[in-house]
């Protein structure tokens, strides 16, 4: 990496961001390195400042006023994979995550404070993730321009190379996308099957890309949840979950987006929320942790995450209410965790306890499950050359369980598997499912 | 260092693996050793022994500090940049040459990280023993400079029992090699074990070769749980002198279990003082007959609970509970600082008493565990580096704990070296002619004493300096 030179001083009040909570936990790392083998990045790198000990140390080196919050701190912050495998392997139980999502904080808030701005960031942040009615528009012209061939179109004519190369490349991964028909055709409440011995009212989270990308996977789960005897809810008022914006470093615009959340599920009277992406679900149980100074908010989300739940662990808790019609002789599955179910939320034993049942399939465990594919959110957007060396080393993994269907519980990590399969050449003998468009085919 | 001296070391290693940005030398300037820290001027990740030898050709031309570096998981601050210079870390050399199955040897790159050669040679039946807490992440480099143990140490000896031969380049950038694959050879002087231990002060090592011993059979793990410490203690002592020698025997008192409990959740019961894990290896009737020895020995001196595991998860989750026993520590207090006393496996309980007395004494909160079967206690201090009053406590009480294990027939570390954390009290241990002696041996090897300066020979005073860290007072124009 280039040294940087254009040193920017650390702002006094965003060190004082630090102080209290995060200087304590960061102290609370001790160096020992216990997290250096789970981390994706260090394995690519050998570099320890591509180490969680290192960011670490880098996030010290900012708050004791060594060191600058300048390009290369950023640099570095952004180079993580927020998959928090560090999390689960560090003994002395230092929260890495929440400590990355301030450090990036500090850098946004820097940035801005010396009028540096990024066009891209303020169109994601502040216009598209905030506003579900853009990113249904957004859809809608995704399925125009794949139903019209304009994507083939676009492919064949080199209009393609337009786009910035990670998104060129990621877009072969995609897979149609609903109907805007479809999409409004959906009913907002989905009632259980008449014998159905539950009386839970579930309300769905349907998150926002996902919802749009994935709306069969949020149907599919909706009657998984329906035929395990619940009542679902597709709450209208609801925004997406703020994850993104946290693990970018923007936690106002993520408390914003956590509120509106928390007031559409108040008032929706549901028992229970559910969804079916890691990434959005480990986001949505630790609300209460981005209230920790706003009291009257914090007990409000301390209710909200009472009630959240991942799509398996709900499913593995109804477990003997469910009923698989359907089989799939011979067929061989291997599960890869996501991060932020598995690291994040300690939700493993589950998604493999349901597709072990499955009448008929061999299940194998892959070597490394929980390592991160290289997704990690828009990581694969904005880091794509990383990304896809962790993602190259991950598919060595897959290939070695000679699996045919290898199954994920994250948007971003099925389309990440789907892409890996491609460039491992694999297209025709494997095939990337989330678990519900799976338990769906067989319940 | 000037810009002329980093575009040679670029043009030998080239460019991505020479590192001199701000943000990269800082996460050179500290290891897992509390409150040292000094910044580097530059670090290189040489690919091969040629790479080596011209980089340090470089540094010898230039007088630049060398420091080796592995996974920087050493607790004496060895990889400290005390005097600047140059980190060269070995994660490059990691390659694992060769596994010579009729000579029972292994041979292979110093960055190699000691779990890896654990796994690839258990594949074939083959076994290293030397299994530091650390072996997930440290390097076989860093276990030959410290001359790591583990908690295999009891039965099958340290690092030093098993390196056969050694490659390593010289300051001046000579590249030599000693030992090898012969089960004898007196040709000269045991250059190969002096090398081991040596702590990164005199070359670097670029290539080793491991003796392998045939992969016991079976494995038992039990636990025993004491009301007292002296009981646990005395149980070491009895099982020992009933010719047993088991593979791992291993102590931890109750603070340190109520913190792995904590972190492990394997359901120690936190209302005893004290437990041992004990393993044995062997084949399945030497096993069977040791453990049910052992467990009569620990009943009949006070264990309230002695258990078997039932399964070889069960043992090996014990296992890896202990080993994370040092980072659980962390979890109590920001600070955590361990040390490395070691004692005559026969004065255990006096020690471990003694310990208690001194925590006493300076009012601290030192937890302590170790390998019991070999002498080798780790009490740990769980303090804050904020509170410089309480830091001035942990240094005297330490000395006192070093004074008194070298009383009791003891040293002043058991496996971590000395480096910077024990410079001042090596003279305890080895005397002022030991000193003399090794400080000729260093310049031997290290005439222009560029190979890791200021680590285990002391400068002046006896007292664990917190190193200011001249972080970005430093200058860093790279411009
Ligand atoms: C949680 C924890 C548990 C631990 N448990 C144990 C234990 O049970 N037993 C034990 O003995 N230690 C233990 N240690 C200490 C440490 O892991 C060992 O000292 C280990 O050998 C260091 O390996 P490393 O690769 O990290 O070396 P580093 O820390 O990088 O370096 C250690 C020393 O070796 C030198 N060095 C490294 N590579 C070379 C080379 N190629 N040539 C010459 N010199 C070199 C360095 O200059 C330095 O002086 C533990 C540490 C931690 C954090
Ligand atoms: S495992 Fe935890 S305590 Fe150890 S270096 Fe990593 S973050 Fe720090
Ligand atoms: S979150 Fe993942 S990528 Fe980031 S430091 Fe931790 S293990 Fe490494």
């Amino acid at each position: 990496m280039p040294a940087h030179t254009n040193t920017t001083m650390p702002n006094p009040n965003l060190i004082q961001l630090l102080d209290n909570f995060d200087r304590e936990e960061i102290l609370n790392c001790m160096q020992c390195g216990f997290c250096l083998p789970a981390c994706p990045t260090y394995r690519q790198t050998g570099k320890e400042s591509a180490s969680p000990r290192g960011r670490i140390a880098l996030m010290k080196g900012v708050v004791d006023g060594q060191l600058n919050v300048d390009a290369e701190f950023e640099d570095n912050m952004y180079l993580c994979l927020g998959c928090r495998a560090c999390e689960t392997a560090c003994p002395a139980g230092v929260p890495y995550g929440s400590l990355l999502e301030t450090a990036r904080d500090v850098v946004e808030r820097n940035k801005k404070d010396i009028g540096e701005h990024s066009f891209l960031r303020d169109l994601l942040f502040e216009e598209i993730f905030p506003n579900p009615d853009r990113i249904d528009r957004l859809g809608t012209m995704l399925w125009a321009s794949q139903t019209l061939g304009l994507q083939k179109l676009a492919n064949k004519m080199g209009l393609i190379n337009l786009l910035p190369r990670p998104m060129r490349e990621m877009q072969s991964a995609v897979d149609q996308v609903a109907s805007p028909w479809q999409r409004m055709k959906r009913e907002s409440v989905i009632h259980p099957e008449p014998d159905a011995s539950q009386n839970l009212r579930v309300g769905m989270f349907k998150g926002c890309i996902m919802d749009v990308m994935f709306f069969e996977t949020n149907q599919a789960t909706a009657r998984v949840l329906t035929k395990a005897g619940c009542e679902v809810v597709f709450v209208e008022e609801q925004a997406c979950c703020g994850a993104l914006h946290a693990h970018s470093g923007e936690q106002n615009g993520a408390k914003e987006l956590a509120k509106r959340n928390i007031e559409a599920f108040e008032a929706a009277g549901v028992d229970l929320i559910v969804n079916n992406a890691g990434g959005c679900g480990a986001a949505l149980k630790e609300y209460h942790h981005w209230f920790h100074d706003d009291p009257q908010w914090q007990e409000r989300a301390m209710k909200f995450v009472a009630k959240c739940r991942d799509a398996n662990e709900l499913a593995a808790e109804l477990f003997s209410a469910l009923e698989f019609r359907g089989e799939l002789p011979g067929v061989r599955i291997t599960y890869q965790d996501s991060c932020h179910l598995a690291h994040g939320q300690g939700v493993r034993a589950q998604p493999r306890q349901l597709l072990r049942s499955i009448p008929g399939v061999e299940y194998v465990e892959m070597m490394e499950a929980d390592r991160c594919c290289g997704s990690a959110g828009i990581y694969n957007i904005t880091n794509f050359d990383m990304s896809m060396e962790v993602l190259d080393e991950k598919m060595e993994n897959v290939k070695s369980t000679s699996a045919h269907l290898v199954v994920t519980s994250n948007p971003g990590c099925l389309l990440q598997m789907r892409k890996g399969i491609q460039r491992a050449g694999c297209e025709g003998q494997m095939e990337a499912v989330h678990i519900m468009d799976l338990l769906d085919r067989v319940l | 260092m000037n810009t002329e001296i980093k575009s040679q070391l670029r043009a030998i290693v080239g460019d991505r693996w020479m590192m001199d940005s701000p943000h990269d030398l800082y996460t050179y300037s500290y290891d897992a050793t509390p409150l040292y820290q000094a910044m580097p001027d530059a670090v290189v990740m040489p690919s091969s022994v040629e790479e080596v030898a011209a980089v340090l050709k470089v540094a010898n031309q230039y007088r630049i500090p060398i420091v080796s570096r592995g996974s920087g998981t050493n607790l004496c601050g060895g990889t400290v940049p005390t005097e600047g210079g140059i980190v060269l870390v070995t994660n490059r050399l990691g390659r694992l040459h060769e596994i010579d199955q009729e000579n029972l040897t292994a041979t292979f790159g110093p960055g190699l990280i000691t779990a890896d050669l654990h796994k690839a040679v258990e594949a074939v039946g083959l076994f290293y023993p030397p299994d530091p807490g650390s072996m997930r992440i440290s390097t076989m480099g860093g276990n030959v400079a410290e001359c790591a143990g583990g908690m295999r140490g009891l039965k099958y000896g340290v690092t030093k029992d098993y390196i056969m031969g050694i490659e390593a380049v010289l300051p001046g950038g000579e590249v030599v090699r000693f030992g090898g694959k012969n089960a004898k050879d007196v040709a000269g002087y045991d250059v190969t074990k002096l090398l081991v231990g040596s702590e990164g002060t005199l070359a670097v090592v670029t290539e080793i070769t491991a003796k392998l011993l045939p992969l016991p059979p079976a494995k038992q793990t039990m636990v025993a749980y004491y009301q007292s410490l002296s009981d646990a203690a005395r149980s070491v002592q009895r099982i020992i002198a009933s010719k047993i020698i088991p593979a791992t025997m291993e102590f931890l008192d109750q603070a340190t279990m109520e913190v792995v409990e904590d972190f492990a959740r394997i359901g120690l019961p936190l209302d005893m003082k004290a437990m041992l894990i004990i393993e044995q290896d062997g084949t399945d009737l030497q096993v069977e007959q040791d453990i049910a020895r052992m467990a009569d020995i620990c009943r009949g001196e006070g264990a309230t609970e002695v258990r078997l595991a039932q399964t070889v998860e069960e043992g090996a989750k014990l296992m890896a509970a202990r080993r994370a026993a040092l980072s659980a520590l962390a979890r109590v207090k920001p600070t955590t600082i361990l040390e490395d006393a070691t004692v005559p496996r026969a004065h255990l309980a006096e020690m471990v008493e003694q310990v208690d007395v001194i925590a006493r004494k300076y009012n601290l909160q030192i937890c302590t565990f170790g390998h019991a079967g070999d002498g080798n206690l780790h009490p740990t201090c769980l303090t804050d580096e904020r509170d410089l009053e309480e830091i001035h406590r942990v240094e005297q009480a330490f000395e006192e704990i070093f004074h008194a294990a070298i009383k009791l027939g003891g040293t002043i570390t058991g496996e971590h070296g000395v480096g910077m954390a024990k410079a001042g009290f090596l003279d305890l241990k080895v005397g002022p002619s030991g000193i003399e002696l090794m400080k000729r041996i260093k310049e031997a090897f290290d005439p222009h004493g560029i190979m890791n300066p200021g680590k285990m020979f002391a400068k002046s005073d006896r007292r664990r300096v917190v190193v200011k860290t001249h972080a970005c007072t430093h200058e860093h124009n790279h411009a």
